[in-house]
């Protein structure tokens, strides 16, 4: 009944009528493995009492000394009775200690298997979303409230100097990434453009492509979401290291308003620097695609501008920009309300961050589209 | 001294001539410190002298300038990488804020270091968890938490739980107690000291707390002027240094040690 004869380091044996078990060896965690695998597939059924007689063993820790008392239990549940355990003085003590310990129950997942699984799994997705709404509606309202307080007494609310850093970090540090994107995206467009109305003889007319598409759509939609990458994304962060700092706490206690000192300086910012940078973008826009048109299409820039001033008109230009403070608010607000929302653990800053920019351009692109159908309802 | 091979089995951290600092800074000035087999060593000394560091320097986290720090015989950072494996499966690390990943259960991480270098079973991994937990005196339901929404003493103990996944047989204890509660720390103290002797383990600690130096070390090396001086509390309750007259004399020292002026 040699069972564990191919682990030499860590062995047990019933003898010949199964009433004395000998453990002997090494039972360490290294050889606990093989151990395990061993008992159990060990049959332990039989008549009468056992002895275990573990007083040979060389060296035992806790893992191994778990491994002979679940071989009681086991003997015991088989129907067997234990006469006796002995150890050698030494390894009492362990023993002693690790016994006691119960196995806890595997964690069982609340969520049935199958099809019912997959509706929990819907309804409760369902109603996180509804409760993420309704919470973003209330912390929406109490910013309302208190942006308007901090207008109505810009003196004592107002965070100038904080403002002021905001557009910095915000707009003027921007600048580089958004005109790069901008002029790239201007040539893509120019260029797509000139090849489809090249068959028609119509190149001309990637002018009013270019001018309508960028100054109406694009350059506001690309700026808003260079900016929800970047510093949606920032904001949650910051302020949710803060909170794993405490730092959030600390000024609570203080009486600090968290969302005056933290939120409004960057809503009010990201609303005053946005329609800049999207006018800067309309513009690096424009100029790829001239630089395109020049090239490819060998449109000189007076003839470009010419064309450019019959395809829009200022009204084109201000439609793009009244979006844009919009876009704003929406990416600082979700910025600012997911770092509120970060727990004091790791995982949770990167986690709400992520969610952070993925709503903020969810939101901006929901709701261009729903200023384009605003925009064609009142016939602008 | 360091051919003798009569106390070599005995001495489990040998450090010699260790030399550390940062920039120009010299931390530890050719300092010597032997700790033997089954003891419990307790590292005081003033913020900044250097006792992290010297934990950092024994667990190769941190590189000396000069000497050598020799671990069970094997000289750290000299040894190569699955040499260095296999000694660091001997030793556990309890750090000062616990260190446990916030992403995994308590149980997933006392698996953590078993999945890593045995093939145990699920079900075993799972049974070995629950057995540390009790080890530390955690209740069983402990194991399906995350480190969030345990308490700093729960915290203490699951990172215990997990610096003995591998049943090390030297334990680092970096300010073991330090964020607890009075009875806390004292519950954490019995613990280490009942571990200490049931899973015959040696122990180096690193500690600020004086009431933690009287019930569990049985050495205690202090660390004054990048040297280190050792003894038991009352060996070095007679040295004359300033500092550690200051330590063990000053009030908090004297109200810790008062139980022991028999």
């Amino acid at each position: 009944m040699e069972a564990a004869s191919d682990a030499p380091e860590a062995w047990f044996a019933l003898d010949q009528d199964g009433r004395r078990l000998t453990l002997g060896g090494a039972w360490v965690t290294a050889q606990s493995a093989q151990l395990d695998e061993a008992l159990r597939n060990q049959d332990w059924s039989g008549r009468g009492d056992v002895a275990i007689d573990a007083r040979g063993l060389e060296r035992l820790d806790s893992a191994g000394a778990w491994l002979v008392l679940r071989t009681r239990q086991a003997l015991e549940a088989a129907g067997r009775k234990v006469s006796g355990l002995d150890v050698a003085p030494a390894h009492m003590p362990l023993l002693k200690a690790v016994e006691g310990t119960r196995p806890n129950e595997p964690y069982v997942s609340r969520i049935p298997p199958g099809f019912r699984g997959r509706l929990y799994r819907i309804g409760r997705a369902t109603v996180h979303a509804g409760r993420q709404g309704w919470e973003m509606l209330g912390y929406l309202g109490r910013v309302t409230v208190e942006a308007v307080e901090a207008v109505v007494r810009p003196a004592r609310n107002l965070r100038i100097p904080a403002i002021f850093h905001q557009i910095e970090e915000t707009g003027i540090n921007a600048l580089p990434i958004v005109g790069l994107l901008a002029f790239l995206i201007g040539i893509v467009l120019a260029y797509q453009g000139a090849d489809q109305l090249k068959r028609f003889g119509a190149e001309i007319f990637t002018i009013n492509l270019l001018g309508v598409g960028v100054l109406r759509e694009i350059g506001g939609l690309i700026t808003a979401i260079i900016v929800a990458g970047r510093s949606g994304s920032a904001f949650t962060a910051h302020i949710g290291t803060m909170r794993v700092n405490e730092e959030i706490d600390a000024m609570q206690t203080m009486g600090l308003n968290t969302v005056e000192t933290l939120v409004l300086p960057r809503i009010i910012g990201l609303v005053i620097v946005l329609p800049l940078l999207t006018f800067y973008s309309d513009v690096m826009g424009l100029l790829g695609g001239a630089f395109m048109c020049y090239f490819q299409l060998g449109i000189t820039i007076r003839v470009f501008l010419r064309q450019l001033q019959d395809a829009v008109s200022l009204n084109t230009v201000l439609v793009g920009l009244v979006k844009a403070p919009v876009f704003a608010f929406v990416i600082a607000l979700v910025g600012c309300y997911e770092g509120f929302k970060v727990e004091r653990n790791a995982a949770s800053v990167g986690l709400l961050t992520t969610r952070s920019v993925v709503e903020g351009i969810f939101l901006v692109i929901v709701l261009d589209a729903a200023f384009s159908v605003m925009f064609s309802v009142l016939g602008i | 001294m360091m051919e003798s091979g009569g106390d070599q089995d005995d001495v489990v951290i040998r450090i010699r001539g260790l030399v550390t600092g940062f920039g120009r800074k010299v931390i530890h000035d050719h300092l010597d410190l032997d700790v033997r087999r089954g003891e419990v060593l307790g590292v005081v000394g003033g913020s900044g002298s250097g006792k992290s560091v010297l934990l950092r320097a024994i667990i190769g986290l941190v590189q000396p300038r000069e000497g050598t720090v020799e671990v069970f015989g094997r000289k750290v950072g000299e040894v190569e990488g699955s040499q260095m494996r296999r000694l660091e499966m001997r030793w556990g690390v309890l750090f000062q804020e616990g260190a446990l990943f916030s992403s995994q259960t308590v149980a997933e991480n006392i698996q953590v270091p078993l999945r890593e270098y045995t093939k145990m079973s699920q079900e075993l991994m799972d049974e070995i968890a629950a057995v540390k937990l009790n080890l530390v005196g955690l209740p069983p339901d402990t194991a399906h938490k995350y480190p969030s929404e345990l308490s700093g003493g729960m915290k203490k103990r699951a990172a215990l739980a997990r610096a003995l996944a591998l049943d090390p047989e030297l334990l680092f204890l970096d300010e073991p107690t330090s964020g607890l509660d009075p009875i806390s720390a004292d519950g954490f103290d019995v613990l280490i000291r009942q571990l200490q002797k049931s899973l015959g383990l040696t122990v180096f600690m690193v500690t600020h707390d004086v009431d933690s130096l009287r019930a569990v070390t049985d050495r205690i090396a202090v660390l004054v002027d990048r040297k280190i001086v050792t003894g038991t509390i009352g060996e070095l309750r007679k040295n004359p240094d300033p500092w550690i007259q200051e330590y063990f004399s000053g009030t908090r020292g004297r109200a810790a040690l008062a139980g022991m002026e028999t």
